[in-house]
């Protein structure tokens, strides 16, 4: 680990860091974790510094906030290679690589108007499978329609 | 993936089910014939709730006499008291009462994935009779049934599939059951009616042999069976396109002094004028036939799902 990178760990008190998001992408991972800035929370985020393995990357810390595991498979749809940080009173207390997860629940709406997951009155959500990574693709596990990155993006109000 | 066999399934699609599993289906169903006239006493007590959202007469009766054949009970709605239920309630709490009521349950409903919806609500068997435009997994089995029953296999066959092949709810699921046989496909359909992506993907990731084409005289010589299914003018954004294709698409006797002797049509009911009446008098038409194949076929479904002994 680099002096550069403790440095931007240390900073934090308890919170999140994520690491090695590809170049230009910390912004989608903000919209994806549903951070807004208005929430009050501390938020710093680097953009298009150098990294070891990526050349160049993003990092997003998270001041005063954990991350659930479902939120943080959300964002390894947009930025595979992240790894999350957790940190408590200024250590690193867990360190892993999120992975897209096989299935995933209620985090993105389906993009077919006439499928049951977008019926206002039914308590059903919305849940997919990945059945390809790279390209990312997945399919609803109720109509079978086929959502890409640019309709989860769309979906997250990115696009 | 192994048969886990049908007792107590829920039947979705298809795809939840084996080549084994559909074998099982089709050799219940032949010894049914015998009693699709009569009455059995193996699902004696037994009740089957029909939560019609979308009218469908064939399907809904078809099962009805299936159940009523089998000595059991029918509850239910359709029609214009479907309709007022879904304003009054979700689908949801419907099914959880009908759940409450029933042995097991048959829903047809517009809304896509309703039926995989209600199948995790309820404690008892689901049977998807048709959810949006993408299952209808009874109708595919009967298609394969009368198939079988025509040629005794449907390995080496070549099927072709004419009409609707994008909106149209029955093609998704016929060929998601002959995804399970080496069959030659040939899709016909007007090029704004072509399969939809999903589909395309499917054949693609399951190996299966196709073609498509806009001409069914370019095909019609080298198939066994012809699948036939209904091309809405609503789904043309231009209606004189309609018109212009129509006549096209129609099969007649033109058409069919192309075929193979032993060619056999097939059309899952109702039809309004893509098959020509003066075919039906044709040994190819094999449509009526295949419809009074839904009773037994279902009733084969249901005591396999409600664990009728004969
Ligand atoms: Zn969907």
């Amino acid at each position: 680990m680099s002096n550069k990178k403790e440095l931007i760990i240390s900073k934090i008190r308890d919170g999140i860091v994520i690491d090695h998001i590809p170049a230009g992408r910390a912004l989608l991972v903000l919209r994806i974790l549903g951070i807004t800035g208005r929430e009050g929370f501390r938020v710093a985020l680097v953009m298009n510094v150098e990294s070891h393995k990526l050349g160049v990357k993003d990092i997003v810390k998270v001041e005063g906030r954990e991350l659930t595991r479902d939120e943080l498979n959300l964002v390894a749809l947009v930025a595979p290679t992240a790894t999350v940080n957790i940190i408590r009173n200024y250590d690193v207390v867990s360190k892993f690589k999120v992975v897209v997860p096989d299935v995933i629940e209620g985090l993105i709406k389906c993009k077919n108007p006439r499928c049951i997951t977008n019926q206002q009155r039914e308590p059903v959500k919305s849940r997919f499978r990945v059945v390809s990574r790279e390209p990312l693709k997945l399919v609803c596990d109720y109509c079978g329609t086929i959502h890409e990155l640019s309709d989860i993006e769309r979906s997250l109000g990115i696009a | 993936m192994g048969s886990l066999g049908w007792l107590g399934r829920d039947v979705i699609t298809v795809l939840d089910f084996t080549r084994e599993d559909l074998e099982v289906l089709f050799t219940e169903a032949l010894n049914m014939e015998k009693y699709a006239k009569s009455r059995l006493n193996i699902l004696n007590g037994k009740v089957l709730a029909l939560a019609f959202f979308e009218p469908s007469t064939r399907t809904r009766l078809s099962f009805e006499t299936a159940m009523l054949r089998l000595g059991g009970s029918v509850i239910g709605f359709s029609g214009v008291e479907a309709t007022s239920m879904a304003k009054g309630e979700n689908l949801a709490d419907t099914i959880r009462m009908l759940d409450a009521y029933a042995d097991a349950i048959v829903i047809r409903h517009s809304i896509e994935g309703a039926a995989k919806f209600a199948a995790e609500i309820a404690a008892s068997p689901v049977i998807n009779a048709g959810d949006g435009s993408q299952n209808h997994p009874t109708q595919a089995m009967l298609d394969l049934y009368t198939i079988w029953r025509e040629f005794g296999t449907i390995d080496g066959l070549s099927i072709g599939i004419l009409g609707d092949l994008r909106y149209a709810r029955v093609v998704n699921s016929l060929i998601q059951a002959l995804s399970y046989y080496r069959v030659r496909l040939h899709l016909i359909s007007p090029e704004p009616l072509k399969p939809r992506r999903e589909l395309i993907e499917f054949m693609n990731s399951r190996g299966m042999v196709y073609d498509w084409t806009d001409d069914p005289y370019r095909v019609i010589n080298d198939v066994d069976v012809l699948y036939v299914v209904r091309i809405q003018r609503e789904r043309f954004p231009d209606p004189m396109e309609y018109e212009r294709v129509r006549g096209t698409y129609k099969v007649d006797l033109k058409l069919i002094e192309k075929a193979k002797p032993q060619m056999v049509i097939l059309h899952p009911l109702p039809r309004v004028d893509e098959i020509d009446f003066a075919v039906d008098n044709t040994h190819h038409a094999k449509y009526f036939k295949q419809a009074s194949l839904g009773v037994p076929l279902r009733m084969a479904l249901l005591k396999l799902v409600l664990g009728g002994e004969s």
